[in-house]
């Protein structure tokens, strides 16, 4: 009995304390994975020659930007997230059509022209347009003060043309030195235009870019191939709406390098039969180690359900997304976590048998069992390093959530298997070892 | 090590008569490193048969493994009808949209019925749910909820491919590493990390005859996760090889004249019950995962099992004894030289 023993007692029953809390606090949902809740998964890739550099802020700009469209859409829990240097992973729980959400996702910023009829809209301004009705991200953010103000209250402007009937754009500079962007629009393009711009003279077809107002020409020619925006431009910002024309409000255009669709029905019978599948095999696992080691086997259950309660807890802390492999991962560690402890009783009995006294052969088993114990769990924490890496680059999450919870798993199996089992067994073993002693079939000697 | 037991009562003496006779049994049936090559050969027959089964496999579909589209670029679909649908309807609607001659394999098992896989092109995301609606309008209702769609463009296919074969070798060579530093004490920590690589690659290659195999009968694809079941199996391995040989540091240092064989078969002959615990325990989860877990990580599941068995049997049957084989060529050699 030692001092040091009563103190690591008391800090495992915060630790199991805490980890409780955590599981119990609303705060700290469970994630669920895409293949236990179904949706829809892209990674995308910035669409620039491979020698071109792409800048992390650009990332970070099209990661904000994905974000706010993929807020749009109304998806609980969406996933937006850097991959690599290049990459971006989203993934949209819930959602069963890929059509609208990458339409959404990969929209070149929206570039409506929009008939307004008399009114000539100040730039900046909010608006609602036919095509996708309902407020805008502009609206929206408008009202949490971050962009333009809104029209009150919003009318619904008809959009006459969209950013899709253009086919290049650029930049010119008349002879007064000012700024403009010029485009051409596609044959069908032409077509809408031209009839639109004959019928309405004089009135105002106001430009919008995400619905926000760029400029509020009038209409004073008939434009069928090609046709200019004049506005108070620089430069530098005649030079972005052009590249916002082209690419869209993205820094960088996109491509979609892979797609994964999982309908939901699979998830949640994956989802119902890992808990069912997990519970069984902890149970044998439980079992078998009550049999085999008898009262050392008590001690190791109670260790394992301690394991089984920490990870849960950290996993809800962290915020660890559980999917299939991610499950199997914390399953596989509970098996290390045994391992731990069976290399520590199966020394012990080896002590036993060699005559030793209950007391000196738990010590003994402890710690010559460390050594194997610690340079073998710091290999599988190397792999997981390694399959963590890959998985981060290649938008493989299962292969990241498999590494991760395999990860944190052989961690706490060491505080567990070790600290935990330690102290427990010297607790009680070591405070009856005279009592102990003979008893043989109690420890499964 | 029998000499260590002290008789203190009955109780002993007769535990004592069946952990004798039981470790008699077991040193005589197992004699491991005095029966090595035997093991040897049993691990060429196995890789030999792995072989055999890619080189089928390759005669028959052009590649020794069933290359899932993770690593191949394309899409596949998974597709489960209401009602039972032939072949040649799907291949129907395939080929309304342009995509000739894709793969359509029927999947069996509980809850897969009337579901369909359909390897194709890489095709965009909108035009695969072109193709669904079309199934669902042209051959029978889809049940949405049990769709699953996977699309991997030719570059990332290629690139995951290389960085998976980066992974496993960059492992190699870090394990090798890292055994040496943690076996610095002993003598030739190079043929420790050598051996136990060796063991490790031997464990790989027959996950992958393993894969070839159900790759052909069962149609299993190898895919980001049976890599995941690759390294991971490679990290087991090697914390059994770990275990064996740190016994082996320890006598070594406790019995500095005895010969290696001895010592090695010695140090086996103490850590079986561990890895034979150990090996329950894991076969316990994972069964239960393999019969009650979902379906779609059986293969995985799988691969796994067969992995930890073989990491295990590798440890013991391979990696100690190679090294007693290596250290005994290299004495034999100084002592003619």
């Amino acid at each position: 009995m030692r001092r040091n023993d009563f103190i690591w007692l008391v800090l495992i029953i915060l630790a199991i304390a805490g980890a409780i809390w955590v599981i119990s606090n609303p705060n700290f949902p469970i994630r669920l994975g895409l293949d236990l809740q179904g949706g829809l998964q892209v990674l995308l890739e910035a669409d620039v020659p491979a020698e071109q550099e792409v800048t992390q802020e650009d990332m970070d700009t099209v990661r904000q930007i994905i974000d706010r469209r993929v807020n749009a859409l109304g998806v609980t829990e969406p996933l937006v997230q850097i991959e690599g240097n290049r990459r971006i992973l989203i993934e949209l729980p819930g959602v069963e059509d890929p059509r609208e959400a990458l339409s959404l996702i990969q929209e070149t910023a929206l570039l409506e022209f929009v008939d307004t009829g008399a009114q000539a809209l100040p730039e900046g301004l909010c608006i609602r347009t036919s095509l996708n009705e309902g407020p805008s991200r502009c609206e929206v953010e408008a009202s949490d003060g971050e962009g333009g103000e809104i029209l009150e209250p919003a009318p619904t402007f008809p959009t006459v043309i969209t950013g899709a009937g253009l086919r290049q754009v650029g930049v010119d500079t008349d002879s007064l030195g000012q700024f403009f962007v010029t485009f051409s629009l596609t044959e069908e393009g032409g077509q809408i235009f031209g009839d639109h711009t004959r019928q309405n003279q004089g009135r105002h077809l106001t430009i919008v870019l995400d619905k926000q107002v760029i400029s509020s020409p009038v209409i004073s020619a008939v434009i069928e191939d090609s046709g200019t925006i004049t506005g108070d431009f620089t430069l530098e910002d005649a030079q972005r709406l052009a590249t916002q024309l082209r690419f869209g409000s993205l820094p960088v255009p996109l491509r979609i390098e892979s797609t994964r669709q999982i309908g939901a029905t699979l998830g949640e019978q994956s989802i119902a039969a890992s808990i069912r599948a997990g519970i069984i095999g902890v149970i044998a696992v439980l079992l078998f180690m009550l049999v085999y080691y008898r009262l050392p086997g008590l001690l190791a259950d109670m260790a394992l359900i301690i394991y089984v309660i920490l990870s849960f807890g950290i996993f809800m802390a962290l915020g660890v997304t559980l999917t299939l492999p991610a499950i199997t991962g914390f399953l596989l560690s509970t098996g290390m976590a045994v391992d731990a402890n069976v290399l520590v009783f199966e020394r012990i009995k080896e002590e036993l048998r060699r005559g030793a006294h209950l007391e000196d052969a738990v010590d003994t088993g402890f710690s010559r069992a460390w050594s194997s114990i610690r340079d073998s769990n710091i290999a599988t924490l190397v792999i997981c390093l390694i399959l963590w890496t890959f998985g981060r680059n290649f938008g493989a999450s299962a292969v990241e959530g498999f590494a991760v919870t395999l990860a944190i798993g052989v961690f706490i199996s060491m505080f567990t298997a070790v600290l935990a089992t330690r102290t427990l067994t010297r607790l009680i073993l070591g405070r009856n070892a005279n009592k102990l002693q003979d008893q043989k079939w109690l420890l499964g000697v | 090590m029998r000499t260590s037991y002290r008789i203190k009562n009955g109780y002993w003496a007769y535990k004592r008569l069946v952990l004798d006779s039981i470790l008699t049994i077991m040193s005589w049936v197992f004699h491991i490193i005095e029966n090595r090559r035997r093991y040897f050969f049993l691990s060429a027959a196995l890789i030999g048969l792995g072989i055999a089964a890619m080189l089928v496999s390759f005669v028959t579909t052009g590649s020794p493994l069933r290359v899932g589209v993770d690593f191949r670029s394309g899409t596949r679909f998974e597709i489960q009808f209401i009602s039972p649908v032939t072949e040649n309807q799907i291949r129907a609607v395939f080929a309304e949209k342009g995509i000739s001659s894709p793969s359509v394999i029927a999947l069996r098992g509980e809850g897969l019925e009337n579901a369909w896989q359909i390897r194709s092109e890489f095709v965009s995301p909108e035009t695969a749910q072109t193709i669904i609606d079309s199934l669902n309008q042209q051959v029978a209702p889809v049940i949405t909820d049990a769709t699953q769609v996977t699309s991997v463009s030719a570059a990332i296919g290629s690139e995951v491919t290389r960085a998976a074969i980066i992974a496993v070798v960059v492992s190699a060579v870090i394990i090798l590493f890292y055994i040496m530093f943690v076996f610095r004490q002993v003598p030739n920590p190079f043929r420790y990390g050598m051996t136990a690589v060796i063991a490790l690659v031997h464990d790989l290659i027959i996950l992958l005859g393993f894969a070839a195999v159900s790759g052909l009968i069962l149609g299993w694809e190898i895919d980001a996760l049976f890599l995941t079941a690759m390294l991971t199996i490679a990290g087991f391995s090697l914390q059994d090889t770990i275990v064996l040989f740190d016994r082996m540091r320890e006598n070594i240092a406790r019995r500095p004249f005895e010969k290696l064989d001895l010592i090695a078969n010695r140090s086996i002959i103490e850590v079986i019950h561990r890895s034979f615990v150990t090996q329950l325990n894991a076969m316990f989860v994972m069964v239960a995962i393999l019969l009650f877990g979902g379906i779609s990580i059986r293969p995985f599941i799988a691969v796994l099992l067969v992995g930890l068995l073989c990491g295990t049997y590798s440890s013991i049957f391979i990696a100690v004894p190679l090294l007693v084989s290596w250290e005994e060529r290299i004495n034999a050699k100084t002592r003619s030289v």
